[in-house]
């Protein structure tokens, strides 16, 4: 008899999605598709200016409606008027001022969306039109009225390392400009509210990047004990960054409590647009100087942030840009000083990237003209100067992780460059596409590189933790986690870990919700290494309660014993049994938080171990470019990056592909458009995203190292891939065109003009 | 809403009727929140991004721009009607197999996309197939498992054809 | 509020005239928009979508031309028959919004809204198009130039609709280009349109003006300084590019500059005319 050996879903294979099936299907359930009985919907009241004082507001008329049943506003709002995940200054409604385009006013829940439009359009609001503060320079002059009870300076921090007045034969400048990115997921904003009977509790479906954040802010202005607002996930549609701010929380849960029934809240796209925070559009100067070889001497440094009007991460964005100016390169001399300001913009906040892609699009700036002031290569003048594990960061911080800086950068250097461009090439090949702006011997092809460090996990003494359970009923294993599944596929992997280590195959997840410890945010590059090692650690107790039985069932020493495969053997080759038949007829149930390593603030100067980890990638983009449209094609983007383990291949090339997809719309085409405080394109017939035919063609490289740190050896894969393919794409168009264009996204009048 | 529409829609071959509806509602809305329908996701609210790509008599449209109450006299099919027995079409399969599938909001928009495609050129260009699906914007994964799903798609369809 | 959803063009037109505020509804791809952002309340509502006779399209060959009903949707001219007969409409066709925009997207459609950015309106306009309206007191055809008026205002009244256009066969080279920042599912930042009808060239730009421009300049120093086309030199063609150019009055707004838009047409035109000498 042969046995025919089944492929196991475990750990380093390319397991496939369990939500797969529904997604496909369209059954699988979006907060936006959830239905209560009774239910209502709700809407939010906008500003239209970017600064005004609220004379008054006058919801009579909307009251009068046929199917509006309440209008909200800041009265209504029981506990604390306002929330923020660093410090608590956005109101939940605006109450005297306000501060931004879009801010909310007040809410309404009624009968229909369109009931709900019509009653908005008739609330009268008397505004006093202010003078909005729209530059971030002029947020930094003491002489500008502070537009907020907290200043207009959410923070500054320098960085002063080594020897400030070193200098060298190669000193090279640059001014960078980096546009507002949106996150622009898919899924807009959603969340589904049901109101206990007594009205002193409240269940709520939201699509979130961290339930127990929002739970505890939610409690905080609805006046509940936290244990009252109950929260579970509603299916995600993406989140890049945008969900870990509060939205529509608050305000659905306060209309649900306000009329006793179920209210439904659901962003449109231009709404969403301003529902959330954006990348912190952004101003970075850098003078580098190096030595004649082109090793980098010292780096000096000012970056502005324009925060928008309300806080939000930019505290925690500040510090993760400043302290990765040196990028992945060994730099001991550095002068830098950061702000993060408050202005009558659009707020910002975290995405996919936190405050290094800003960083990374000025120093891989820097780092080519390193090179042609010393007449070597792009790939040269990064080997130069690639960091290595041990090497020290301009915080003092020692970088432990594992650092193949110099690996990552070969690597993609020998993957295959693209073929030249036919002169018979397609059409859609070409820039402008089915525009048919050009023919092939219009285009010029540029090559660019970009190579960049990314912290992971929470910074600055920030206890980030994960928690998981791990229960076992014979021999059916359920995870339990509070971790948001936001597309990245951690329903794929924690059933993986779980068949790893415990040598079982029958793994289910649990419902994601608030019955069970915070699993922090998905955020950060965090949840593999912090929810992967909360889930490893649960399976991981569980399988020393299964040895303890086993042994004791058997005479042996637990300590004996390990999983092969299905199996636990003892470690003479004596003893075997399936794990299956080992439990069956028992309950293991164990918990577990995995906490990273402390991490410390930064002091004045700039110094402190502030990051846990870091991960690194290198970037080299093709392009086609029509010189004279300004018109681009990204042909190719080739990529190594160090991802310690590759515990899911085809989640790993899923990130990486999204990511550069995601970097290559801030390179050419993503931005919200600010004039005075306005946002003029938030939709996506103007905000525009990349399609099917601007994807480049992706060739990708794993630089595997297993990370000692990390508890699975595997780094975070989610923001690397988007953070110096930017850069690259934009050096590769200064290749091609022989200018040198500071901002992304570069637009054709950058080129041509 | 107040209104005085009343009105039926033939949804996978299923007779919906449609009251007390308000003029203005997309065919979008109508099948989310009127018929129970919500495979067709609505992302932009002006047919910028796919997500709620139905056939009207086989052609693929934005549903968000379709005024429901125009397609009385329509075949409509939608994501929930492309498998009849709860198994899941080649396309869907393809789908899962090559991780195109992450927060999964495009999916069944582009699933329709490629069926469309698919039923129309068995044997599509490279080219073809990017064209084809330049109006499902898909966030998360950069399109690359996208076009694989598509390929494997295919190629399995010539498999079974033999 | 009532959806009317009349089968003939008769039918069309009586509804229109006791319903004059009714909103005409084509393939929905425009209008629909507005009413989802809030920016539009219908009341009444004729849809055109059961009226057989709109969607329909026929080439004539004694009179050399082509009728193209208001219910032809984009995906029809962009390939086959018709992309023979009018390549260049076709090739803006193609450029329309997504191809699920344009499974619903009529040309009548873009006649009706009349965006300065409207895809097929360029050519329409080279072409030297006649627009055709009916209304329950007749039908009469206007040329596209007298039918466009200003940034999304047109010569048709409340109780006219649009049936349909007529160009002509194409008996030269005809060329289309269109800007967009993005290499597909973009609104045109700049376009052109270029079509040798009759030995002439015609030259008609998009998005570069409050309605579309013809550059009538342009075409008179070209027809004026050379007999024929196989004298240009490159440096006439740029010179032609420069003066069509000096015929955009372009905005500066969100999706570009009136520079960089100006700039882009003398491109466009430059290439167009290259690309016709070439062919």
């Amino acid at each position: 008899m042969s046995s025919v050996k089944t492929r196991r879903d475990v750990l380093g294979t390319s397991a496939l999605r369990p939500d797969g099936p529904a997604k496909v299907k369209g059954e699988f359930d979006f907060t936006s598709d959830l239905h209560a009985d009774n239910m209502l919907w709700g809407a939010t009241l906008r500003s239209p200016h970017p600064y005004a004082r609220i004379v008054s507001i006058d919801a009579s008329s909307a009251l009068k409606i046929k199917g509006v049943e309440a209008v909200v506003t800041s009265e209504d709002v029981p506990g604390q008027l306002t929330y923020g995940l660093i410090s608590s200054d956005q109101p939940v409604f605006a109450k005297d001022f306000v501060r931004y385009m879009g801010e909310p006013i007040a809410a309404v829940v009624a009968d229909h969306p369109e009931t709900c439009r019509r009653a908005l359009d008739a609330i009268v609001v008397n505004f006093e039109v202010l003078t909005p503060l729209t530059n971030p320079e002029d947020s930094l002059n003491q002489s500008v009225p502070s537009i907020h009870p907290d200043g207009n300076v959410i923070r500054n921090q320098k960085i002063v390392s080594g020897d400030i007045t070193a200098t060298g034969p190669i000193v090279v400048e640059g001014d960078y400009v980096i546009g507002m990115q949106d996150q622009a997921f898919l899924g807009t904003e959603s969340a589904l509210a049901i109101p206990d009977a007594d009205r002193k509790g409240v269940e709520v479906f939201v699509a979130t990047q961290w339930l127990h954040e929002d739970q505890k802010q939610m409690a905080a202005c609805l006046n509940l004990p936290e244990e009252k607002v109950r929260l579970t996930l509603g299916g995600v549609g993406g989140a890049f960054g945008a969900r870990e701010d509060i939205s529509l929380q608050v305000h659905t849960a306060l209309l649900a409590l306000h009329v006793g029934r179920p209210v439904k809240m659901q962003y449109g796209r231009e709404e969403s647009f301003f529902g959330h925070v954006h990348r912190h559009p952004a101003r970075v100067w850098m003078r580098h100087h190096a030595t004649a070889e082109g090793k980098i001497v010292k780096i000096e440094a000012r970056f502005l942030f324009d925060g928008g009007a309300y806080a939000s991460t930019s505290s925690a964005v500040l510090i993760n840009g400043i302290t990765h100016t040196q990028g992945p390169y060994k730099c001991a001399n550095a002068i830098v000083d950061g702000y993060a300001v408050r202005t009558n913009n659009p707020p910002c906040g975290a995405m996919r990237g936190f405050g290094v892609v800003q960083a990374c699009f000025a120093h891989e700036g820097q780092m080519d003209k390193i090179a042609t002031a010393a007449g070597i290569s792009p790939v040269e003048v990064r080997l130069l100067n690639a960091m290595e594990t041990g090497d020290a960061l301009i915080t003092g911080q020692i970088v432990e992780s594992v650092a193949p800086v110099a690996r990552c950068i070969r690597e993609t250097a020998a993957l295959p460059m693209p073929d030249p461009l036919s002169p018979n090439a397609h059409e859609l090949d070409l820039p402008g596409g089915s525009g048919l702006t050009a023919q092939p011997h219009n285009i010029v092809r540029g090559v660019g590189w970009g190579v960049s460090i990314k912290n992971i996990m929470y910074s600055e003494g920030f206890d980030d933790y994960s928690t998981a359970r791990c229960t076992v009923i014979d021999g059916k294993v359920t995870v339990k986690f509070a971790t948001s599944e936001v597309g990245q596929g951690f329903v794929v992997l924690a059933p993986q870990i779980a068949r790893s280590v415990l040598g079982l195959d029958d793994v289910v997840c649990d419902t994601i919700d608030t019955n069970i410890g915070s699993a922090g945010s998905t955020s950060a590059s965090r949840q593999t290494w912090m929810s992967g090692g909360a889930v490893d650690g649960a399976c991981r107790m569980v399988r020393e309660r299964i040895f303890e039985k086993v042994a004791a069932e058997n005479g042996l020493n637990p300590l004996s014993l390990v999983i092969e495969d299905t199996d636990i053997v003892d470690s003479m080759g004596t003893f075997r049994i399936p794990v299956l038949q080992a439990v069956q007829g028992s309950v293991f149930s164990e918990e577990f938080e995995h906490h990273h390593r402390a991490t410390e603030d930064l002091d004045d100067d700039g110094q402190g171990n502030c990051h846990v980890a870091f991960a690194f990638v290198a970037h080299r983009a093709v392009v086609d470019v029509d010189p004279e449209l300004g018109l681009v094609k990204v042909v190719q983007v080739a990529t190594a990056q160090d991802i310690g383990v590759a515990l899911n291949p085809l989640s790993v090339t899923g990130q990486i592909e999204g990511g550069i997809a995601q970097g290559l719309g801030l390179a050419v085409m993503e931005e919200i458009i600010v004039q005075d405080g306005k946002v003029r394109n938030p939709s996506f017939t103007d905000y525009l995203l990349p399609t099917a035919l601007d994807a480049p063609n992706v060739v990708a490289s794993f630089v595997e190292e297993y990370e000692p740190q990390a508890p699975l050896g595997a780094k975070g894969v989610g923001e690397p891939p988007c953070i110096s393919v930017t850069p690259a794409i934009v050096a590769a168009i200064r290749n091609a065109v022989g200018k040198d264009i500071p901002r992304c996204p570069v637009r054709p009048q950058d080129i041509c003009l | 809403m107040s209104n005085n529409e009343f009105y039926s829609l033939t949804v996978n071959g299923v007779q919906h009727p449609v009251q007390d509806a308000w003029v203005g509602e997309s065919l979008l809305y109508v099948l989310r929140e009127r018929l129970g329908l919500p495979g067709a996701k609505g992302a932009c609210e002006q047919g910028e991004c796919g997500s709620c790509t139905v056939f009207v008599n086989g052609s693929a449209v934005c549903s968000c721009l379709v005024m429901a109450a125009t397609v009385v006299d329509t075949e409509i099919a939608t994501v929930e009607g492309l498998s009849s027995d709860g198994t899941l079409t080649d396309v869907q399969q393809a789908f899962i197999d090559e991780g195109a599938v992450q927060c999964g909001f495009c999916t069944p928009g582009l699933v329709m996309a490629v069926h469309h495609l698919l039923d129309q050129n068995a044997q599509p260009s490279e080219h073809e197939i990017k064209e084809a699906l330049s109006g499902n914007i898909c966030r998360c994964t950069g399109y690359g498992r996208i076009f694989e799903a598509v390929n494997t798609a295919i190629s399995r369809r010539q498999e079974n054809a033999r | 509020m009532t959806v009317y959803l009349p089968h003939t063009i008769e039918e069309a037109t009586a509804l229109l005239e006791a319903h004059p505020h009714a909103l005409v509804l084509g393939g929905g791809t425009d209008v629909m928009v507005e009413i989802n952002f809030n920016h539009r309340k219908p009341s009444d509502v004729v849809a055109l979508r059961n009226v057989d006779e709109l969607r329909t399209w026929t080439i004539n060959n004694e009179t050399s031309s082509i009728y193209i009903g208001a219910g032809v949707p984009y995906s029809e001219m962009e390939s086959g028959e018709l992309q023979k007969v009018a390549p260049a409409l076709a090739a803006a066709a193609r450029t329309v919004g997504s191809p699920q925009i344009r499974a619903a997207g009529t040309l009548g459609g873009n006649l009706g809204t009349c965006s300065p950015a409207g895809d097929s309106l360029p050519v329409l306009s080279a072409l030297n198009a006649e627009v055709h309206l009916a209304s329950s007191h007749g039908v009469r055809s206007v040329p596209f130039a007298e039918y466009m008026v200003g940034p999304k205002r047109t010569s048709r009244t409340a109780t006219e609709m649009i049936t349909g256009v007529t160009i002509p066969k194409a008996n030269g080279w005809q060329g289309y280009s269109k800007v967009g920042v993005r290499n597909a599912m973009v609104i045109s930042v700049a376009s052109a349109c270029l079509a040798i009808q009759d030995d002439m060239v015609r030259l008609a730009l998009g998005s570069v003006g409050p309605t579309i421009i013809r550059c009538v300049e342009a075409e008179k120093w070209l027809h004026e300084n050379f007999a024929t086309l196989t004298d240009l030199q490159p440096a006439d063609c740029a010179e032609f590019g420069r003066r069509a150019a000096s015929e955009a009055r372009p905005i500066d707004d969100h999706r570009s500059t009136a520079e960089y838009r100006r700039h882009a047409i003398s491109v466009l035109a430059q290439r167009l005319l290259q690309r016709s000498i070439q062919s």
